[in-house]
């Protein structure tokens, strides 16, 4: 028994086929705005680049700039198609094509409902991503002059400012690197001396933050220097107070950022999905009505339409068969093989002969 | 003799009328424009008040907003009448109200001019708030215990930070305040008290800025404190430097972004009093042709537009009359009847004036 059977006269039709025309334009319009938010993406990935450990991170925009464009332009043929449907005569050349479209089509609806998954899972990679290249960032920090790292400091220094968070799970990550170029260090002082040598690595670590890590709700001047030290600061308490420094580590800040900017995606992506999907069953509607018109003379009859012709049941056990089916048809067969090796033997013999 | 006089026929006629009603129109969405700049400015000046003085900065963004409504019910007005100049029934009703419309329309694109005009022209005022605003504010730094001054640090910090700006003139105007609260100072320190002594009014100062101050294109980590002091800190020179803190003022940066906003404002100004000024002519046009139609009789006749009847001068001279005469309308003469504007009242004889009754039917 065929799946979802509708019974559609001439003015059904023509509303369906209408309907699907002004659907497939919005997707067109949806079409472009996935593009628009993949494009985004990718700029605001790429804007933090530098604190991006690798590219993987790059799968989802990639992804959501191809299904912008696939979108555009299946539906775009779509809608061809739906117009053309309103006159028989015209439907006749895009037959052939309409079943391909379909099966093209449904590929493409499943690729979408991943691309909207992806938005969703992929919080995970961007998480190891971004705690790696913030790692390395604050490494360099110090290097302002290396070639290649130079724009390091600045760079850390502006997202820190940006999204109020200071080192890469909390402030306390600045304690354990050198942060402050040997340029700027006076190796004749006693005290950079002795904190050098204090140090297995020979670094010099301080209890001290960026200017960046500064909160301005603080009703104190900031204190970067000495940070855990109580007795350097008066009326200090380093376990209570909470509003000097940004508390927040750049990799959570960044995560939530990102994160929510790809979950607005991944929402709107399924948006889309769903709309794709109701489109298709409309055209998959539209195509068998047409298609079961008993008498092509009289476009006016009624007919039926379907989105299966037999049951889920039925339909995946004859694509199972034919899929079987194309898998025998690509072997060759052994018996014929060696009977026709004889045979050819026989006749050269003759030949010879 | 007329000034700009056009000959109309009942086609162009209806053209420029259908052609003003669009204008008309585009004119509505401009008066929208003003009134939403106006309110954007408003809105960028209400953001910094609290390092403004009290002064007449809202006059230009009060002027934009009025100016912009004003432009929304002159022009839907404008419209309308342009609307109804095609039919010659319709205009008649328009007709008492057109010249008045005009003289009004004349007066709001000359507001519009000075909307424009003071666009350009409240920079000293804008900067002469800021300045007295940024010093007040930078004085209040330190007072964040104190309620209706609390929030004056994280705004000043933010300003610095956003505006990428310290102090009102430069980075030097914190030497001279302040800015740390006598709450976070140990007054038992020797080095607090002596400096505290060393001051004539008791004040706690030292060459350093806020962390807001600091320029994160530095290649250094950021030096605050002892500015002044390059044996305070090594491989530096204080005259030298840089890039260490931010070198512009906020009151130059403020005026900067403000001077760039009413820029652009003013430009768009200018551009809309030109397309109200080019409206206002083509209904005058308008106005003097259907006019003219009416005298003839005949709606669909040839008919003349202009901008002035007589020259300028001739105007000029006949509006100076018609003012003073204004004047002595509303002074009480000394002799009675004499000026009297009821007195001697020429009337038209308009032929037999006993005209027939009808006879009243009898019950």
């Amino acid at each position: 028994m065929a799946l979802l059977k509708l019974k559609f006269n001439q003015k059904k039709r023509v509303k369906l086929a209408q309907g699907l025309w002004l659907m497939n334009w919005f997707s067109v319009f949806a079409g472009i705005v996935v593009f628009s938010m993949g494009l985004f993406l990718k700029i605001e990935l790429r804007k933090r680049s530098d604190v991006m450990d690798n590219a993987e991170s790059h799968f989802v925009p990639n992804s959501l700039i191809l299904v912008g464009i696939l979108a555009c332009a299946f539906n775009a043929f779509a809608g061809k198609i739906c117009y053309d449907s309103l006159d028989p005569a015209k439907f006749v050349k895009w037959k052939p094509l309409v079943k391909v479209y379909l099966l093209s089509c449904s590929f493409f609806i499943i690729f979408i409902f991943f691309v909207a998954l992806f938005c969703f899972l992929l919080r995970g990679s961007l998480e190891s991503t971004l705690a790696q290249g913030l790692k390395s960032g604050m490494k360099f920090y110090r290097d302002t002059d290396t070639p290649g790292r130079c724009f390091m400091k600045k760079t850390i220094d502006l997202l820190q400012m940006e999204f109020k968070c200071c080192g890469n799970n909390g402030f306390r990550d600045w304690f354990e690197i050198q942060w402050i170029s040997n340029r700027y260090l006076d190796f004749s002082s006693k005290e950079v001396k002795d904190r050098i040598k204090s140090n297995v690595d020979g670094r010099y670590l301080v209890d001290g933050v960026p200017f960046s890590c500064c909160n301005p709700s603080s009703p104190r001047p900031c204190i970067q220097y000495q940070v855990s030290n109580n007795s350097a600061h008066y009326s200090y308490d380093f376990q209570t107070e909470e509003l000097n420094l940004w508390n927040r580590g750049c990799r959570e800040a960044l995560l939530k950022y990102y994160g929510g900017i790809m979950s607005s995606m991944g929402v709107f992506v399924l948006f889309v999905w769903l709309f794709e999907l109701s489109i298709m069953i409309g055209l998959r509607l539209l195509h068998t009505s047409l298609e079961s018109i008993a008498n092509p003379e009289d476009p006016e009859c009624e007919s039926e339409g379907w989105v299966l012709e037999k049951s889920l049941k039925d339909t995946f056990k004859s694509t199972l068969e034919n899929l079987k089916s194309m898998g025998k048809f690509n072997q060759v067969d052994a018996s014929a093989e060696g009977a026709e090796g004889e045979g050819a033997k026989t006749q050269a013999v003759t030949t010879v002969s | 003799m007329a000034v700009l006089k056009v000959k109309f026929t009942k086609t162009k006629r209806d053209k420029l009328a259908q052609i003003l009603w669009i204008l008309n129109w585009v004119s509505v969405v401009s008066g929208a424009i003003l009134f939403s700049l106006g309110l954007f400015l408003k809105i960028e000046i209400r953001k910094r008040s609290e390092v403004m003085a009290k002064g007449d900065v809202n006059s230009v963004p009060n002027m934009l907003i009025s100016v912009g409504v004003i432009a929304c019910i002159i022009n839907f007005l404008g419209g309308k009448i342009c609307y109804d100049c095609t039919d010659i029934n319709k205009f008649n009703r328009w007709k008492m109200v057109m010249l008045p419309y005009i003289v009004c329309t004349f007066c709001f694109t000359f507001c519009i001019l000075v909307g424009g005009i003071m666009c350009y022209t409240m920079r000293n005022e804008l900067e002469e708030s800021l300045y007295l605003g940024l010093r007040d504010a930078i004085k209040f730094y330190k007072d964040t215990d104190i309620p209706g001054r609390c929030f004056l640090k994280k705004t000043i910090d933010a300003l610095q930070i956003r505006f990428q700006c310290c102090g009102n003139n430069g980075f030097r105007d914190w030497f001279e305040v302040q800015w740390v609260s006598v709450r976070y100072l140990d007054m038992a320190s020797r080095d607090v008290l002596d400096r505290l002594k060393s001051n004539v009014d008791g004040k706690f100062l030292v060459d350093g800025v806020p962390f807001s101050c600091c320029n994160p294109n530095s290649p250094r980590p950021c030096i605050q404190y002892q500015l002044t002091n390059n044996s305070a800190h090594y491989n530096y020179d204080f005259l030298t430097e840089e890039l260490n803190i931010w070198i512009k003022g906020c009151r130059e940066a403020l005026l900067d972004y403000y001077t760039d906003i009413m820029r652009s404002i003013g430009i768009t100004v200018l551009i809309i009093w030109c397309f109200e000024l080019s409206v206002l002519t083509g209904v005058r046009y308008l106005q003097t042709a259907m006019s003219n139609v009416l005298l003839l009789g005949d709606p669909q006749s040839d008919s003349e537009g202009w901008l002035l009847e007589n020259s300028f001068v001739e105007t000029a001279k006949y509006n100076i009359s018609v003012i003073k005469n204004l004047g002595k309308a509303n002074q009480i003469s000394s002799v009675s009847g004499i000026n009297d504007p009821n007195m001697n009242v020429q009337t038209v004889n308009y032929g037999q004036e006993t005209v027939p009754t009808k006879s009243i039917p009898t019950t």
